[in-house]
């Protein structure tokens, strides 16, 4: 999305639209405090239409693809390049289905701090001297993997979405262990 | 000149089919419709060269008495078809392969309209505008 010579602010204003649609859908939630996945879900559901779109663009000057490897590495280099300005760090795969992308410096989490903030509040109890007054009642630790999920929800369905427009099925979750840098699983799936 | 277009996705229903006399459409949605074997035969060929297997466009995939019939398969499995007249032998590959682009670019266009949901009829008047040019264009 950069014109010659110009740089535009897309990148800063696509994390600032992405924590904004977060905190909106959430916030949604309050009245009724039950989520059971739905935000995710929608949030998910919007990265799957974005990615569909996305892949067309992406794909039209490309030669066809040979195979499944094929697709994951063009997922790897060219479609996570023109989202997130960078080409995954790693792809593994079990060569049945199996991939692991491996971001160590997700665009969408760099601006979540790495520090120590939320790792204390797992055990503590809420309402003690310290806790911030914002600080939703979740008391299963640990806590930032519960709300690190809804983050990493629209580039799962980003994933999907693009995987589903090229013709394969699959089932896409991510999981953070160090902040920011995060892995993403794809699991296709046999028609 | 161009007399029919088509837009055929991956499951094989047309998303959309525009022809230029506007009296027998039937017969066109049966050419296009026996096209999309060609292309299946096109797409699944075995023992043709890495190269020949890499190109989305997929060129002349049979000629009638009176029509011209070109293929082309984007990556993502949806399949454009142009049907030509035969007595306007002028075109020549370079043409067909960029009305093929223009028609690409147009369908990308649609997929990213976020009010357009993937898998209905396309009803875009920009993309109307883009196809009945194309069909024009010698006329």
């Amino acid at each position: 999305m950069e014109r010659e010579g110009v740089r535009m602010a897309d990148e800063a204003l696509f994390e600032f639209l992405h924590m904004e649609v977060i905190s909106y859908i959430f916030k949604s939630l309050e009245k009724d405090d039950s989520d059971n996945g739905k935000c995710t879900a929608k949030l998910e559901g919007m990265g799957f239409r974005v990615g569909q779109g996305l892949v067309e663009r992406f794909t039209r000057d490309i030669p066809r693809f040979k195979d499944e490897l094929d697709i994951m590495k063009f997922v790897c280099k060219d479609f996570w390049a023109g989202i997130f300005k960078k080409q995954v760090d790693n792809l593994r795969t079990n060569h049945q289905g199996v991939y692991v992308l491996q971001d160590n410096r997700f665009r969408l989490l760099t601006q979540i701090s790495a520090g120590k903030q939320y790792m204390e509040h797992a055990p503590k109890q809420w309402g003690a001297p310290g806790t911030p007054p914002t600080a939703p009642t979740i008391e299963e630790p640990p806590f930032m993997e519960l709300a690190l999920d809804r983050f990493l929800a629209f580039t799962c369905g980003l994933v999907r979405g693009a995987l589903s427009n090229l013709g394969v099925n699959s089932i896409v979750t991510a999981e953070v262990s160090l902040l920011p840098a995060c892995k993403f699983q794809v699991m296709m799936q046999r028609a | 000149m161009a007399v029919c277009v088509a837009v055929i996705t991956k499951e094989n229903y047309p998303l959309y089919i525009s022809n230029i006399p506007a009296a027998n459409e039937l017969k066109f949605h049966y050419t296009v419709h026996t096209s999309l074997d060609v292309v299946e035969e096109k797409l699944s060929a075995v023992g043709k060269t890495a190269s020949d297997l890499r190109e989305l466009y997929l060129g002349l995939l049979y000629p009638t008495e009176d029509y011209k019939v070109y293929g082309y398969v984007a990556n993502t499995k949806v399949k454009f078809v142009i049907v030509i007249d035969s007595s306007n032998t002028s075109f020549r590959d370079n043409e067909i392969r960029s009305m093929f682009r223009k028609l690409h670019t147009a369908y990308t266009d649609v997929m990213c309209n976020p009010f357009y949901t993937p898998g209905d009829p396309i009803r875009s008047k920009t993309f109307d505008n883009v196809i009945s040019s194309m069909m024009m264009q010698v006329c």
